[in-house]
Order: C-alpha cells, then sequence, then structure tokens
C-alpha cells in the first residue's frame, strides 16, 4: 500500500534509509542482534526436535543423533551455538543502553567490538569443552 | 485552581495505551524474557553439553529430577514467548500488506506456542517415565 501512494506522487522526499549512509560495525552489529534473533527462532526448531525424539524412541533418537553427529548437523549447532551467544551478548548491550548508560561514542564502539570477539572466543571455548565432555 | 486543558495528560496515556492499544506491554515484556533468558539458556546449554555423548537413558534418568525438568520447562517458555515478541517486531517492520502481515503474525505465534507445548509435552513424558 505505501509502495502504491510512492508511485502515484513521483519526486516525493523520502526519509534516509539504510543505503544512505556509510556502514559503521556498530549499525552491523545491530543488524547481526536482528539476524541472530532469526536465526536463533529457526534453531529452536532443532532444540525441540531434539527432546521429542528423546521422548519418543530410541530408533528416532538415535537417528537425531547421527544428524547433529554429522558433519553437516556440527556445522550448523556451531552456528546454532555462536547466534545464541553473540544474541545473548548483544542483549546485554542493549539492557545497559536501557538503563540508559554507555551511550558515549568510544564506549559504544568498545561494546560492539566486544561483543562480536566475545562472541567468537566463548563459542570456541564451548566447542572445545563440548569435544572434551565428549571423549 | 484552574487546570489549562492543554496540560492534561490524554486519557490513552494515563492508561498506558497508544496506537498500539497496548502500551509499552510489547517493551517490557521482550526485556523482562531476555532477563530471564540468560540464566534459564545458561542451564539449557550446559544440560546440553552435559548430555552430548549420553544415552536416551541418562537424559531420561535426568529429567525425573524436577529441577531440572522445571527449569528447562521454564526457559523454553522464556525462550518462546521472547522470540515470538522478536519475531513479531521484524514482520511489522518488513510485510507491509495486510494479508501477508497478519497471517505471518498469526503464524507467528501459531509457531512458538506449539514449539514451546511439543519440547514441554515430552520433557514431562521423560520426566515422569519409569
Amino acid at each position: 500500500m505505501a509502495e502504491n501512494k510512492q508511485a502515484a506522487k513521483p519526486g516525493r522526499p523520502l526519509s534516509p534509509h539504510l543505503q544512505i549512509y556509510r556502514p559503521m560495525l556498530s549499525m552491523t552489529m545491530s543488524i547481526m542482534h536482528r539476524a541472530t534473533g532469526v536465526a536463533l527462532y529457526a534453531g529452536s526448531i532443532l532444540l525441540v526436535w531434539w527432546f521429542a525424539a528423546a521422548a519418543h524412541s530410541d530408533a528416532y533418537f538415535d537417528l537425531v543423533q547421527a544428524f547433529f553427529g554429522h558433519w553437516f548437523g556440527r556445522l550448523v549447532l556451531f552456528g546454532f551455538t555462536w547466534a545464541l551467544i553473540h544474541h545473548a551478548i548483544g542483549g546485554i548491550r542493549h539492557f545497559i543502553w536501557d538503563m540508559g548508560q554507555g551511550f558515549k561514542l568510544t564506549t559504544v564502539e568498545w561494546m560492539v567490538r566486544a561483543n562480536l570477539v566475545g562472541s567468537i572466543v566463548l563459542t570456541i571455548l564451548l566447542w572445545v569443552i563440548a569435544y572434551g565432555v565428549k571423549s | 485552581m484552574i487546570i489549562d486543558p492543554g496540560m492534561k495528560t490524554p486519557l490513552k496515556k494515563v492508561k498506558g495505551f497508544g496506537s498500539a492499544k497496548s502500551g509499552t506491554d510489547h517493551f517490557w515484556q521482550q526485556r523482562a524474557t531476555a532477563v530471564a533468558n540468560l540464566p534459564l539458556m545458561l542451564f539449557m546449554v550446559a544440560f546440553v553439553l552435559w548430555h552430548l555423548g549420553s544415552s536416551r537413558a541418562d537424559i531420561i534418568a535426568s529429567l525425573h529430577h524436577p529441577f531440572v525438568a522445571l527449569l528447562l520447562i521454564m526457559g523454553l517458555a522464556s525462550a518462546c514467548w521472547h522470540m515470538r515478541l522478536g519475531l513479531q517486531v521484524v514482520i511489522e517492520d518488513y510485510l507491509h500488506s495486510h494479508l501477508l502481515k497478519f497471517s505471518a503474525l498469526a503464524l507467528n505465534i501459531a509457531v512458538a506456542t506449539t514449539l514451546f507445548a511439543v519440547s514441554a509435552y515430552s520433557i514431562l513424558k521423560m520426566s515422569f517415565a519409569n
């Protein structure tokens, strides 16, 4: 509907949108927070599938375990854990802002970097522990 | 004392209702579930990690403890509600045709509540199993 109105009145000014701004890390990280959130929605289906399979039967649980044991399943799980950790740290970052703190530009830049680096380090650490538990 | 009618707070603001008719409820629920998710998802990840190499019988044995089953169900409730709220905002931002938007909003609630129901039922089934 909005598109139709714009087409009817050409040349009307539009409010600046994403493409008008120079890409910045803080902006990218804001987009990443939303993207990981949507990815986690999809990932939750895998978690529910795992619980449902465990409740169902030995045979079906083995099938699901085999999927998560496969390299492709592992890759999906790796992405899942990274998205979860990234979104969790991003959530803490947004919570600090909700409390009215951390709006200094240097602080913002520091927090987005800590978010990115922290999520990668913690994800790798989690998988090292995971492989340690398994073996 | 005469109160200038222009300075009065509109009734919709007093009641906390804006154009969405729900005030800041969505925002608060998103924050409340976000805070709840932190410890609950930590427990969820620990549970999954702990049971990586386990058999199905081991998982069922762990779920026999009421605290384990309850914390997992509470985590799934909080997470499912949080993601329902989150995806709602994404849908409202990007889908503008009425039919598509309202279908997606309804589907979002249906998927999130179904995911919670299936996982909660699965956990309870194993928790109560012999």
